[in-house]
């Protein structure tokens, strides 16, 4: 009600039976139509259409959409593909709005979410659900192997890994990290204290000492056979073998809470367990990154003010909630967490823990590229075709090479 | 006996290939009638018990495939109509047609029939922006409206136009563009069916062009669209599977039905030399 | 006489000059462009302000050279191109020759079932394929089972998923290449292979001497449009392992291309890895046809 309120004392009175354009990406992109049907029902004047895109495709098709002028006038996106969008001047600053909204405030969220949307301090996009990163694992196998409580150290956590495949009954890894994946060797790397880039994102700084001490951690996990060099495609089905308990612990996102939830017979059901990840020291939690999905409003949008009314609505408390109850999104709002729904359930309380202690990734446009190169870098250690050095001076140097566009021209608009 | 052992050997080794052609249509076909979840199971299943429509009830109803099926439709013929006009016209005057630098410009064009199609992608796609063409209709057709190898292959075709029939037609008095009209484009109607085959098929089945310039779900074709739902319906064995019959059906039934002029105009596309 | 010759070269010009325009301004064009846009940087921040572009001569050339990921794609695709030309090639003129055999009966059953998969839509029979290699419920694995073969994870293990792939072309393709190698058996004249016969040779000899000299034209002509059209590999990986995988082991020219320019929008970059491509390509096609003429000599 109150965002109604609200955007009638903005005085933009939308015209009769406005379509509004919105892209949901995979899952979510179903079920935000039906999430919508409230909003709609609020709204008779504006048409809110929904389009999915798989998330696989999403990133090169909205990119395309951008450029060839066929942008929609709101749409979920990743977090990490903001900076991008600001670079090709496609989304609103969201600062002016943000003023006179009664729905959406800073204080309201997860402050390391909260900060993914931000470039060059303007606000860009709304945290629509978080993302994170933590350990699933098999109780009944860490028991066994005497790791429980779950370790809250790297060393105690190292050991516990060699433990479980000590462990008697077939071959066993300890954890899986799928070396196509760039999100496990980072998130060491930040809990480090690794800046990731320097320079103020222009440089590559994967050979600096804080994440040469993480990578070198990734890979003797590797190089002990901890974990399987396996990408996710060589894996096949991962919950199958969770579930035969091939490997007992897992670093991965809330998706997955509803896909074990779904897909994991009922034998394996009441043994697992989710934990907030281990720190370098005794600064437990250790950090993880600020992942999620935020909401756009693009600028050559001809109705910004009715796709603002739709992020208001998405993000108020009791609509946040609901899209949990939904998707299993968690939501990027602090309140809606008290819920019983959310406050009791034991896997999903990790989480909560988590999202006080996570990172944003560097905000520069070439983030993915990096972080897609990081990974295939890094298997070139896991191989042991290089040394952990050799591998992150060519990293660094592959970097700055992305990035040479970026210094130049900051260096044109006379920026830091 | 050695003889008929060497033909019974013959026809064993054709039908194990023709076995092998067709196993995985036959297959896409069966498991497209099978029910959620029938086609993984060790073994694979080869017929659907019970089979059922339900697949393809889905892919209709719930994700509406009827709309790329449209798209499709629309744009291959488009460009099959084009095209044919555009290339019958250029390739006629490049076979009958007497002016100055007309095989200095056709072996120029057959030069450039080396240049894979991707060296122009990227380019065509920022013009096209440019012109605003990108995800419509249009963005799909204009780069196809002509085609040197379309022109290559009328040409080829209209040197056994015989060029008394065109002499004494200008001597009647007709004007050129009658002549093509009412003389030449009836002539050509053998090669102008088999290249519209062509051009119908190659449009229909083109992937990386309307993947690349169409970025709205209502306006993909069926492969694009094929390839979207297999980002999210990977599981969906069954659904695929109709997903991919609903693709291929359309053109195979086409084949089937002008088999010859299709298989005689690779034949002729091949004698270039 | 003279008018009427005036009036034919203007209609000729006129009759032709729509498909010229049209090749003219959506393909020679776009190529010409694609060579201005490999000199320069032309990326994301130009598409976002046009002043944001430099010329950089040949560092894109340069870059690409050093770059391991091309390597990689280009060792791939020769890889597809060595293992998948011959073999379809090889395919394709034991059909030709079984489907014209005299003794074939049914040869246009034959011809038109070798010659369906050519005309299935390629995006379509990739995902049909996508199943058929699944390592437990896939047609493939269930059929090398029924002959004792432990399952092989096709598309997941880098070493299999390329070959596999192969095996999908030569599938796709052979029918296509077949009917050509038909079109030039036709052309070879029956009574060489009398004369043969009277002589006595074998039905060896006669292939060796008279039908394999007798397909070389039509052999150049299946080589090089093969080729071409192998170098262009790219909707079988984009389809099948996912954009290239596993860990880059189906990754093509095409398809590096494809993601520099469409997913990083390095498209000054990605144009420079078209040219690389124009110019494998065109340097095969020569040596083809240039050995060919020397073995005709």
């Amino acid at each position: 009600m109150l965002a109604v309120v609200a955007a009638a004392a903005c005085g933009a009175a939308p015209k009769p039976e406005e379509v509004v354009r919105f892209w949901g990406l995979g899952r979510e992109g179903e079920v935000v139509d039906e999430l919508l049907d409230p909003f709609r029902a609020e709204h008779p004047e504006l048409r809110v259409e929904v389009q999915q895109i798989p998330f696989t495709a999403a990133h090169e098709k909205l990119l395309t959409a951008l450029i060839g002028g066929a942008a929609p006038d709101l749409a979920q996106v990743g977090n990490t593909w903001i900076p991008e969008f600001v670079v090709l001047g496609a989304v609103e600053p969201l600062d002016p709005w943000l003023e006179r909204s009664s729905v959406i405030r800073r204080e309201g969220y997860f402050g390391g979410v909260w900060e993914t949307n931000l470039v060059d301090g303007r606000l860009y996009g709304v945290p629509w659900y978080v993302d994170t990163r933590i350990v699933f694992y098999r109780t009944d196998l860490l028991d066994a192997a005497g790791c429980l409580p779950f370790p809250r150290s790297w060393q105690d956590w190292l050991e516990c890994m060699r433990r479980v495949v000590a462990l008697p009954g077939g071959e066993r890894f300890a954890i899986l990290l799928p070396t196509d994946e760039w999100a496990q060797p980072v998130v060491l790397g930040l809990q480090q204290g690794a800046t990731l880039l320097a320079d103020d994102g222009s440089r590559g700084a994967f050979s600096s000492r804080e994440f040469a001490r993480a990578f070198d951690f990734y890979i003797q996990i590797f190089d002990e056979h901890l974990a399987p060099v396996l990408s996710t495609s060589q894996i096949g089905n991962v919950y199958q073998q969770f579930a035969e308990g091939r490997f007992a612990m897992y670093i991965t996102g809330p998706w997955n809470l509803g896909e074990f939830r779904r897909r994991l017979p009922a034998s394996t059901l009441e043994v697992w367990g989710t934990a907030p990840l281990p720190a370098p020291d005794e600064n437990w939690p250790g950090v993880s990154l600020a992942g999620g999905a935020s909401l756009v409003i693009f600028r050559s949008s001809e109705r910004k003010s009715a796709a603002w009314q739709v992020v208001e609505y998405l993000s108020r408390p009791e609509v946040q909630l609901e899209f949990y109850r939904l998707s299993g999104d968690l939501p990027a709002r602090v309140t809606p967490w008290s819920d019983p729904l959310l406050a009791d359930d034991p896997q999903v309380a990790a989480f909560f823990t988590q999202l006080g202690h996570v990172r944003p990734m560097p905000r520069v446009a070439e983030w993915e590229q990096i972080a897609t190169r990081l990974f295939e870098r890094a298997e070139e250690a896991i191989q042991g075709a290089a040394t952990n050095e050799q591998v992150l001076a060519g990293l660094d140097r592959d970097v700055d090479r992305f990035l040479a566009k970026r210094r130049w021209v900051r260096g044109r608009q006379g920026g830091p | 006996m050695r003889r008929r052992l060497s033909t019974l050997l013959l026809h064993l080794v054709l039908i194990a290939g023709a076995v092998a052609a067709i196993a995985p249509i036959a297959w896409m076909f069966a498991a497209s009638l099978m029910p959620d979840g029938q086609a993984n199971a060790e073994p694979p299943p080869l017929l659907p018990h019970p089979a059922t429509l339900n697949q393809y009830r889905a892919l209709f109803a719930r994700l509406d495939i009827g709309r790329p099926l449209l798209n499709s439709t629309i744009l291959a013929s488009a460009v099959t109509a084009i095209s044919l006009l555009l290339n019958s016209m250029a390739g006629y005057a490049f076979a009958r047609l007497r002016f100055r630098g007309r095989d200095r410009v056709f072996s120029l064009l057959l030069a450039a029939l080396v240049i894979p199609a991707q060296v122009a992608m990227l380019p065509l796609f920022l013009m096209l922006k440019s012109m605003g063409l990108v995800n419509t209709y249009l963005g799909v057709i204009v780069p196809g409206m002509a085609s040197i190898f379309g022109i290559f292959l009328v040409r080829q075709f209209a040197l056994s136009i015989p060029q008394e029939l065109l002499d004494a037609a200008r001597v009647d008095g007709a004007s050129e563009w009658r002549i093509y009209r009412s003389v030449v484009l009836p002539l050509l109607r053998p090669i102008l069916v088999t290249l519209g085959v062509f051009v119908f098929m190659g449009t229909w089945n083109d992937f990386m062009w309307p993947l690349i310039v169409l970025t709205d779900d209502s306006m993909y074709t069926l492969p694009v669209a094929l390839a979207n739902l297999m980002g999210e319906h990977f599981q969906d064995t069954e659904l695929m599977m109709a997903g991919a019959v609903v693709t291929v059906l359309p053109v195979l039934i086409l084949f089937l039905a002008m088999q010859r002029s299709y298989i005689e105009g690779i034949m002729m596309g091949s004698l270039k030399e | 006489m003279r008018s009427l010759h005036r009036g034919e070269a203007r209609a000729g010009w006129l009759l032709a000059a729509p498909a010229l325009l049209v090749i003219a301004a959506f393909f020679l064009l776009p190529v010409a462009a694609g060579f201005a846009l490999s000199v320069t940087d032309f990326d994301i921040y130009s598409i976002g302000d046009p002043d944001l572009v430099r010329i950089v001569g040949a560092a894109n050339y340069r870059t690409l050279f050093s770059e391991p990921l091309f390597w990689k794609a280009l060792k791939n695709t020769l890889y597809f191109v060595l293992l998948g030309v011959p073999a379809t090639m090889g395919v394709a003129l034991a059909a030709a020759l079984g489907v014209t055999s005299g003794v074939t009966r049914l040869k246009p059953v034959f011809r038109t079932v070798y010659f369906a998969p050519v005309v299935t839509t390629l995006v379509a029979v990739a995902v049909v394929w996508r199943y058929l290699y699944h390592p437990r419920f896939g047609l493939i694995n269930g059929f090398l089972g029924f002959l004792g073969v432990d399952p092989i994870a096709w598309l997941a293990d880098p070493r299999w998923a390329m070959p596999a792939i192969v095996l999908l072309a030569v599938w796709k393709n052979f029918g296509y290449t077949m009917i050509i190698f038909v079109a030039g058996l036709q052309a070879i004249p029956e009574q060489l292979y009398e004369a043969a016969r009277l002589d006595g040779a074998s039905a060896w000899q006669r292939f060796r001497h008279i039908t394999l000299p007798g397909l070389a034209p039509t052999t150049t002509f299946v080589a090089v449009i093969t080729v071409i059209g192998y170098f262009q590999l790219f909707a079988e990986p984009y389809v099948m392992t996912s954009g290239g995988g596993p860990v880059n082991a189906t990754l093509s020219v095409v398809l590096y291309m494809f993601k520099e320019g469409f997913r990083w929008w390095n498209i000054g970059y990605a144009a420079a890895v078209a040219f690389v491509l124009f110019w494998i390509v065109l340097a095969v096609t020569l040596l083809q046809t240039a050995a060919r003429r020397r073995a005709e000599r």
